[in-house]
């Protein structure tokens, strides 16, 4: 139940389509009805799909819909063009002030992810930009917000700045500027309280702040699992502060995402990063594509192929596919894989953008666990050539010797074997996904992408 | 007595209870006073039941985040309510809304699920779960002031090793409630630290073990194997425990929460859930769909970051916020 893609909604009425000459205005009603459900269930704010719709229906009742020989696919284009022109280009540009320090201030409701964003782009600074940031810790309200903070300093090596819980957040930030002058640090980053839109003095306490220290960027930091509630949220921090863009926080969990849709269309800044992880080196660009795709049910493969890219050159990414589309993948070609997965990043963050990967019950009990990759390896050295080309000729004496010699177990072996043949599956399940598309191209594509 | 009528006397009930209602009253205030206004303007607007007033109906539950499908099935059995005693007139159809609702939360069980099943006797274990930010460790903490007011002897075990400064806060919190806090160092794991607690408790001679946990994204299977073990952990030393295992959701999650709900099921046998934050201007209407297709119960609300800031779900009053911006889809439409 729920939570189907949006491509998923509309099997039925393409299903019924296919075949008539023309799309009836009542097709396009149906149509626009489940674009409706799919955008509702990943969350975008109700009026916001209410303009959505409109338009839509007014691009899809006309000639391109009705002409095109796939009208489902066709809709599915349509939705997700005015979703990505609503999302619009992709900015993840941070202001450089005329007179250093530059300073950006991060604000948004309790528990969005400030602290650790604030990390995060300091990181991200230093890494990308060369900068020396200082961190200020304006929440003097949560408990241990400060120490949260200095230990991610202490974790990065940067300095924060503090004046314990009784001073005043604005004379804190006034002081942190003075030190930054002082010492040399290009950018300040502030990180305030988490506060309720509608707290008054709180929101107060931030328009202090601004009027004192001129940010250059002011950034909302915004959970991406929120609900309809986010045009609330982003309105009147927009109003009552004109923010300079936003922060979409734990993007990677398996939320749809929709709030993203709903941030844009009320306050028209533009968002800039995605938190994709805990880790302070876990922001990446935003990238309203894929977001589009994602809150459409598509998933986030092309994140997951721009990942893959990275680190499998070119020719080797398509000599996998052809093996995956022959399914002739063996041992040796795992061990390959593993290397260059390894250099990916988390199994679980790359499984996570696999589409349906949480509704595959075998990719669940897999367990792809980073501190097993070293056994993994470890067993598929024990295997001869000829069981690792062909692993159906494992037999139990086979598996023995294989754990003897890999210094691991006979449940360890049969477990990788049944890893094995699940991830052949898998890979069957995703090259039937670009069926649709066959012909066109090659290279590692997925449907409506 | 109509369902309105019952609950306006419940509220009065509560005005009497002082203290507890107070808090309610004013993370509701805004609520209490104009559900039964909005209601009644949505009726006035719509003398008749039709496909308007169920439109309108449908956009008020579902900008509460009360889900597409459950708001579905809702409208429907409403649909069939009204042809089935016949109503024409939108005033009758009030207390058939209010009393479907309720309905749906309580099934056929009574209020008494929206209390902590604890026992008087031996050692109580309380296993606090949930995705990351969403108020897990300041629940503990309000959670521990309140056991502890009821003269409850209460030990906090700091089961966050991961996040910075999670252990700290967990400690303010413990000094704030005046209970014990067993922590170890950051890094460490987050199972041996719940063994400690046990231990530390059962020594003792404590009538609750809260235990916090790390906040964790349910698609993660790691750490989602991680937080089985600690539960493992705690059945192992303590047959019978945990006691309770309460999820924590964000009452401005949108769908999202269905899934973590079912997934932190599936990993820890969650027995009801805390639903923080509902002093925002956000409903928290998923719980609806949770109840309904999950069976878990709400037990608490948080209502703000204070210590006095979280009181005992009350489905009437849950109800009641669902509708408390009823109506200004109106206005708004008229400035549009
Ligand atoms: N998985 C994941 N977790 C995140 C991400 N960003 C932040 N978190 C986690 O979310 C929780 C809250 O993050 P904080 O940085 O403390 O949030 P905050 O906005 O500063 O919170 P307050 O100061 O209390 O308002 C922590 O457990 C973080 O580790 C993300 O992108 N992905
Ligand atoms: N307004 C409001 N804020 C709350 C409520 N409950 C918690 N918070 C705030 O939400 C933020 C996160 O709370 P925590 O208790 O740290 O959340 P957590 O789930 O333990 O977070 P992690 O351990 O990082 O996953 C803090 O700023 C809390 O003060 C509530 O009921 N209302
Ligand atoms: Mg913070
Ligand atoms: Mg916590």
């Amino acid at each position: 139940m729920a939570f189907e893609g949006l491509a998923d909604r509309l099997q039925g009425t393409i299903k019924k389509i296919t075949g008539k000459g023309k799309v009836s205005e009542q097709d396009v009603k149906e149509m626009t009805r489940e674009v409706r459900l799919a955008l509702l269930e990943a969350d975008v704010n109700f009026k916001v799909v209410k303009q959505l719709i409109a338009r839509i229906k007014e691009r899809a009742v006309g000639q391109e819909v009705m002409e095109s020989l796939t009208p489902g696919q066709q809709v599915i284009k349509v939705v997700k063009d005015e979703l990505t022109n609503l999302m619009g280009g992709e900015q993840s540009k941070i202001a450089v002030a005329d007179r250093s320090p530059t300073v950006i201030m991060m604000v948004g409701l309790q528990g969005a992810g400030k602290t650790t964003t604030t990390g995060k782009l300091a990181n991200h600074l230093r890494k990308k930009h060369n900068r020396n940031p200082l961190l200020v810790a304006c929440d003097v309200y949560r408990p241990a917000a400060i120490q949260q903070l200095e230990t991610l300093g202490t974790q990065l090596d940067m300095p924060v700045f503090s004046l314990g819980t009784e001073a005043n957040p604005v004379d804190i930030a006034n002081q942190a500027i003075a030190q930054a002058k002082e010492n040399h640090n290009d950018y300040v980053i502030i990180d305030t309280a988490g506060r309720l839109h509608v707290d008054e003095n709180l929101m107060e306490e931030l328009q202090k702040i601004k009027t004192d220290v001129k940010p250059d960027e002011i950034f909302l930091v915004v959970d991406s699992m929120t609900g309809q509630d986010a045009v609330n949220v982003a309105e009147s921090f927009n109003e009552q502060l004109d923010i300079t863009g936003v922060v979409l926080t734990k993007l990677d969990g398996d939320t749809r995402g929709g709030a993203a849709l709903s941030i844009k269309a009320v306050t028209d800044k533009p968002i800039k990063f995605a938190g994709m992880g805990e880790k302070l080196d876990q922001l990446e660009a935003f990238h309203p594509e894929r977001m589009a795709s994602r809150i459409l049910g598509m998933g986030d493969v092309l994140s997951l192929i721009e990942k893959a890219q990275t680190n499998v050159d070119e020719k080797q990414a398509k000599e996998l596919e052809e093996k995956m589309r022959t399914m002739s993948f063996t041992f040796d070609d795992f061990l390959e894989q593993m290397g260059q997965v390894r250099e990916m990043g988390p199994l679980d963050d790359l499984m996570a953008m696999i589409p349906g990967s949480n509704k595959m019950k075998g990719l669940k009990n897999a367990q792809l666990d980073e501190s097993q990759l070293t056994e993994v390896e470890a067993i598929i050295q024990s295997m001869t050539k000829k069981e690792r080309q062909e692993p159906s000729i494992i037999n139990g004496s086979r598996r023995k010797r294989i754990a003897k010699g890999s210094g691991t177990s006979v449940a360890a072996v049969n477990r990788l074997i049944k890893q094995f043949s699940e991830m052949k599956k898998m890979m069957k399940q995703m090259t039937n996904m670009q069926k649709g598309k066959k012909g066109k191209g090659g290279g590692f594509k997925f449907p409506f992408m | 007595m109509g369902f309105m009528d019952k609950l306006k006397a419940r509220f009065k009930q509560n005005e009497e209870t002082k203290e507890v209602s107070e808090k309610y009253q004013e993370g509701m205030k805004k609520t209490r006073d104009t559900f039964s206004g909005k209601l009644n303007d949505l009726i006035a607007r719509y003398r008749k039941v039709d496909e308007d007033f169920f439109e309108e109906l449908e956009e008020v539950l579902i900008t509460a985040d009360v889900g597409v499908s459950t708001v579905m099935d809702l409208v429907e059995e409403l649909k069939m309510e009204v042809k089935r005693q016949k109503i024409k007139d939108s005033s009758e159809i009030k207390d058939v809304i209010s009393e479907k609702l309720v309905d749906i939360y309580y099934g056929d069980e009574d209020s008494s699920i929206q209390h902590l099943q604890l026992d008087e006797d031996g050692l109580q274990v309380i296993l606090v779960v949930g995705v990351n930010g969403v108020g897990k460790t300041t629940s503990i903490g309000k959670l521990a002031h309140q056991l502890k007011a009821d003269g409850k002897n209460v030990i906090l075990a700091a089961g966050d090793t991961f996040r910075a400064g999670a252990i700290d806060q967990l400690e303010i919190w413990g000094e704030r409630a005046d209970v014990p806090v067993i922590k170890h160092s950051e890094g460490s794991d987050p199972a041996a630290v719940i063994y400690d607690g046990i231990r530390a408790a059962k020594s003792r001679e404590a009538d609750v073990l809260i235990c916090d946990t790390a906040g964790r994204l349910q698609n993660k299977v790691n750490l989602m194997n991680e937080l089985a073990k600690v539960k493992r952990v705690i059945e192992r030393e303590i047959p019978g425990a945990p006691h309770e295992v309460l999820l924590v959701l964000d009452a401005t999650t949108g769908q999202n929460a269905l899934t973590q709900a079912r997934t932190f099921s599936e990993a820890t046998d969650v027995s009801g859930i805390v639903l923080t934050k509902l002093d925002g201007t956000a409903k928290g209407g998923i719980v609806l769909a949770i109840r309904n297709e999950l069976q878990i119960p709400v037990k608490y609300v948080g209502l703000g970051e204070g210590i006095n800031d979280l009181q005992q779900f009350d489905a009437d009053a849950f109800v009641f916020g669902l509708f408390s911006d009823l109506g200004m889809s109106e206005e708004s439409e008229k400035t549009e």
